[in-house]
C-alpha cells in the first residue's frame, strides 16, 4: 500500500487516460436530434423517448440556478452527451477489451470482486461493460443491473418507479439527466430479502468532454434491506467535464436502504447530482456521502419521510482544496408523524478551497412527534480557506424536537504542537487531525473504502503545510 | 552519577506574545539524573518546558539550549522528539477522532521505533496494565473527554511506549489521587535510570519521595535562583518560598 501511494503523482491519482476506443458517440452539444439518437441507439420504448424529449424541453426552458456555486463556465454545447465504448455488454471478464481491462485493473476492480463483492457493475463511459451478479442473489430474486438493462428486461417494474421520486422538471440538472441519461444501476430487492454484503458499482468518466449522466434506481420492497456502494474516479482533462447524475431510492414499509458514495472527481469536473429517497412507514434510508475532488460539487441527498416512524440518516464529508467548491448538504422532509432525521456533516477546506453546508429541514403540519437533529462541523486548514453554513428550517408543527449544532474551527496550534512534540512532522500531524475530524464518517465505511479514503485524504493534503 | 550534561541551558530568554517570561535561565541535567524544578505559580516553569520542547509560540530571544551537544533552538519540535526529548504536558490537548492506539503507533513510526503490530499491541497492553489504564482507552480519542487524572496517566503511557532520553514532567502529579500518584510515580521510576533522565516540575514533595531527585532547582521570575539537594524540596514544603527568596536576595550576586 505504501509503495503504491508513493508511486502516485502529486496531481490526480487516477488521472491516467486510456486510448479512446468508443464505437458510438453522438455529436457534441444538445438537441432533440441528439436525444432521439440516444434513445434510438438504445432501442428504447416510445414512452422513454417522449420522457427524454419532455425533459429536454424542461432543461432548455429553465434558467441556471442562481444560488449555490458558480456554474457560469459550463459550456453545454461543448459536451458529448452519449458515448458507448463497446458493442455489447459483457458478463465475463475475458470479454472485456484490453484497454478497459487495464483501467479496471488499475482501479482494482476484479481483485475487489474476488474478495467479497456481491456483484460488480462497473460503468465505463456511458455504458456498463462488465457486469456480474452472484448466483445466490439471482436466486433470491434480487435484480442488479445497469439501468438500461433494467428498462429493457423489466420494463413494467422500471416504469412504475422511474422518475417518480425525482421528476424531470425537479431542477435544471435533473431535467438534463432525464433527457440524456445512460447507465447507472438498477436494483430491486424483493420483500423480506436482506442483503448482508454490499452491492458495488464503479463509475468513471473517460472521454474528453464527455458528460456522464448515469441514473440509479433502487427499490427495496417491504422489510428488505440493501447496502449499495459506489466509488467514483475520473481522469484529468484539459476541458471541463460535467457529471450530472440522478439517484432515486424507494424504501417500502420497514425496508432499509443504505447508499454509500465516495466521489473523487478530478478537479475539472462539475459534479451536479440530484439524490432523493422516499421512506415509507418504519423504513430507514441512510445516505453516506463523501465528496473529494471535482471543481464544483452541488449535492444535497434528501429523504422524504412519507410514512409513520420513517427514519433518515445522512452523513456527509467534504474536502475542498484550492480552486474547489463543495456545496453539499442534505434535506429531510417530515411528512408523517414520529419520523426522525439525523444529519451529520463534516467538511474541510484547504488553500482557497471552499465548503458550504446547505441544509433544508421541513416538518409538515401532520408530522407530530418528529425528531430532527442536524450537526455540521467545518475545519479550516489555513487563512485562505472558507466555509459557510446555510441551514434552512421550516417547522409547521409545534410538537417537534429539533436540535441544530454547527461549528467552524481551525486546526489548532496546540494540537499541532502536541503531535509534533511526539515526533510527527507538521504535515503528518495535520493529516492525523484531518483524519480524526473525518473519523465519524470513515467509521461508517467498509474497511477497504476507509483505507482508500484516508489515502486520498493524505494525497489531497500533500504540500498543505510548509 | 553525574556525567556530561545531556540537557544544557544557558542564559535562556523566552518571550510569549511579545512578553518576556524567562530572563536568563541556567540549568544542566546530566545524563540519567533526576532533577526537580520548583517555583511559585507563574514563575515560568511551563514556559521553560514548552520552550525546550519547541512550541512555536515561545520565542527564544537570547541564550542557548542544547541536548547531547545538539543545538535545540534551531530545531522544530518533531526533531527534538527524535533526539529523545519528551514532555508530559500540564494540560494535554485533545485530538478528536484519533485513537490512543493509532496515535502512539504513529509516534513510534515517526521516531523510527516501529515494531511489528503484535509486539506493539502486547507492549501497549503490558504498559497499560502497569499504569492501571483500562483497555477501553486504546480506542478512546486521545485526551478527548479524559478526566484530569486519566490525561496524566495517558501521558505516562506515551512516555513508557516512546522511551525518550529525557522526560520533562510538567506537574504530572497535580490532580492525581494518592493511589494514582503512586502508580504514575512508580511508572516513571521504572523508566528513570541511566537511559532516561527526568526533569520533574512540581509543587509537592510527595512525588519527589518516589523519584528521589539528584538536584532541586527553584525558578523565580524567569530565573533559576537557587539549586540544592533533595532537602531543598523539604525546606520549601515546610517554609514556603519566602525564606529562600530572602536568602538569595541577601547573598552577593556571583
Ligand atoms: N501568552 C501569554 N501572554 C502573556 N503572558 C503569558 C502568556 N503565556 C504565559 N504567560 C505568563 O507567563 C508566566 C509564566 O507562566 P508559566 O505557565 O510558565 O508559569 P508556571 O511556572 O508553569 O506556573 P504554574 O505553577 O501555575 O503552572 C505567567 O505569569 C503567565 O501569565
Ligand atoms: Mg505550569
Amino acid at each position: 500500500m505504501a509503495i503504491q501511494a508513493r508511486e502516485l503523482t502529486k496531481d490526480y491519482q487516477f488521472g491516467f487516460h486510456d486510448e479512446d476506443i468508443s464505437v458510438f458517440r453522438t455529436a457534441k452539444g444538445l438537441s432533440p436530434e441528439v436525444v432521439a439518437a440516444i434513445s434510438q441507439h438504445k432501442k428504447e420504448p416510445e414512452w422513454m423517448l417522449k420522457f427524454r424529449l419532455k425533459a429536454l424541453d424542461h432543461f432548455m426552458k429553465r434558467p441556471m440556478p442562481n444560488w449555490g456555486a458558480d456554474l457560469s463556465t459550463i459550456d453545454f454545447d461543448n459536451i458529448y452527451y452519449y458515448v458507448k465504448p463497446v458493442e455489447e455488454q459483457s458478463r465475463s471478464w475475458d470479454d472485456v477489451p484490453l484497454a478497459i481491462k487495464n483501467t479496471f485493473d488499475r482501479l482494482g476492480i476484479p481483485e475487489a470482486e474476488r474478495k467479497f463483492l456481491a456483484g460488480v457493475s462497473a460503468q465505463y463511459d456511458s455504458e456498463v461493460v462488465y457486469h456480474n451478479i452472484r448466483e445466490d442473489l439471482e436466486q433470491q430474486g434480487v435484480l442488479f443491473s445497469d439501468c438500461d438493462t433494467g428498462l429493457r428486461e423489466h420494463e413494467d417494474l422500471f416504469r412504475k418507479y422511474f422518475g417518480t421520486v425525482i421528476p424531470p422538471n425537479d431542477n435544471k440538472f435533473a431535467a438534463l439527466n432525464s433527457a440524456v441519461w445512460s447507465g447507472g444501476s438498477f436494483v430491486y430487492v424483493p420483500k423480506g430479502v436482506h442483503l448482508d454484503i454490499p452491492l458495488q458499482a464503479y463509475f468513471r468518466i473517460n472521454s474528453d468532454n464527455m458528460g456522464q449522466f448515469e441514473r440509479t434506481l433502487i427499490i427495496a420492497e417491504e422489510g428488505s434491506s440493501v447496502h449499495y456502494i459506489e466509488g467514483c474516479t475520473a481522469p484529468t482533462y484539459s476541458n471541463d467535464s460535467l457529471h450530472s447524475a440522478v439517484v432515486e431510492l424507494i424504501a417500502h414499509p420497514g425496508a432499509k436502504i443504505r447508499y454509500t458514495t465516495i466521489q473523487n472527481w478530478s478537479d475539472n469536473v462539475y459534479n451536479l447530482v440530484t439524490k432523493r429517497a422516499i421512506a415509507h412507514a418504519g423504513a430507514t434510508v441512510e445516505w453516506i456521502d463523501g465528496n473529494l475532488g471535482s471543481k464544483i460539487t452541488m449535492k444535497y441527498p434528501s429523504v422524504y419521510l412519507m410514512g409513520e416512524g420513517a427514519h433518515a440518516e445522512v452523513m456527509s464529508a467534504a474536502f475542498a482544496g484550492t480552486g474547489q467548491h463543495q456545496d453539499a448538504g442534505s434535506k429531510a422532509i417530515h411528512v408523517a408523524p414520529n419520523t426522525t432525521s439525523n444529519i451529520v456533516s463534516r467538511s474541510i477546506s484547504k488553500g482557497s478551497g471552499r465548503t458550504s453546508y446547505r441544509g433544508h429541514i421541513k416538518v409538515l403540519p401532520k408530522a407530530h412527534g418528529a425528531k430532527v437533529s442536524v450537526r455540521c462541523d467545518a475545519l479550516l486548514l489555513d487563512e485562505e480557506s472558507r466555509s459557510d453554513t446555510y441551514p434552512y428550517m421550516d417547522i409547521e408543527n409545534p410538537d417537534v424536537t429539533v436540535g441544530h449544532e454547527a461549528s467552524v474551527s481551525k486546526v489548532g496550534e496546540d494540537q499541532i504542537f502536541y503531535l509534533t512534540s511526539r515526533g510527527l512532522s507538521e504535515q503528518d500531524a495535520t493529516a492525523l487531525i484531518v483524519n480524526g475530524f473525518f473519523e465519524p464518517f470513515v467509521k461508517e465505511l467498509p474497511m477497504e473504502y476507509a483505507v482508500e479514503l484516508n489515502r486520498l485524504l493524505a494525497l489531497s493534503m500533500e504540500g498543505a503545510i510548509g | 552519577m553525574s556525567g556530561t550534561p545531556t540537557l544544557s541551558v544557558h542564559g535562556l530568554h523566552v518571550s510569549v506574545d511579545g512578553k518576556e517570561i524567562l530572563k536568563g535561565v541556567d540549568l544542566e541535567v546530566p545524563q540519567g539524573e533526576v532533577h526537580a524544578l520548583m517555583g511559585p505559580n507563574g514563575s515560568g516553569k511551563s514556559t521553560l518546558a514548552y520552550a525546550l520542547m519547541g512550541h512555536p509560540k515561545y520565542q527564544v530571544t537570547a541564550g542557548a539550549a542544547s541536548f547531547d551537544g545538539a543545538d535545540l533552538i534551531a530545531l522544530p519540535a518533531d526533531a527534538r522528539a527524535k533526539l529523545g526529548l519528551f514532555l508530559c504536558f500540564q494540560y494535554p490537548t485533545a485530538i478528536p477522532g484519533v485513537t490512543t492506539v493509532n496515535f502512539i503507533r504513529a509516534a513510534l513510526r515517526a521516531q523510527g521505533k516501529e515494531v511489528p503490530a503484535r509486539e506493539f499491541l502486547n507492549r501497549l497492553a503490558a504498559e497499560m496494565a502497569l499504569l492501571k489504564i483500562d483497555e477501553s482507552f486504546r480506542q478512546r480519542y486521545i485526551n478527548d473527554g479524559f478526566s484530569g487524572g486519566e490525561k496524566k496517566r495517558s501521558e505516562i503511557l506515551q512516555l513508557a511506549m516512546l522511551r525518550p532520553r529525557l522526560a520533562i514532567l510538567d506537574e504530572t502529579d497535580s490532580g492525581l489521587d494518592v493511589d494514582a500518584l503512586r502508580t504514575v510515580a512508580e511508572g516513571v521510576m521504572q523508566l528513570a535510570g541511566p537511559d532516561m533522565g527526568v526533569l520533574v516540575i512540581t509543587h509537592y514533595p510527595r512525588i519527589l519521595q518516589y523519584l528521589r531527585p539528584d538536584r532541586v532547582h527553584v525558578l523565580h521570575a524567569g530565573r533559576v535562583i537557587t539549586s540544592g539537594g533533595a532537602e531543598l524540596a523539604q525546606r520549601i514544603e515546610r517554609g514556603g518560598y519566602e525564606p529562600i527568596l530572602g536568602a538569595v536576595a541577601a547573598a552577593p550576586v556571583a
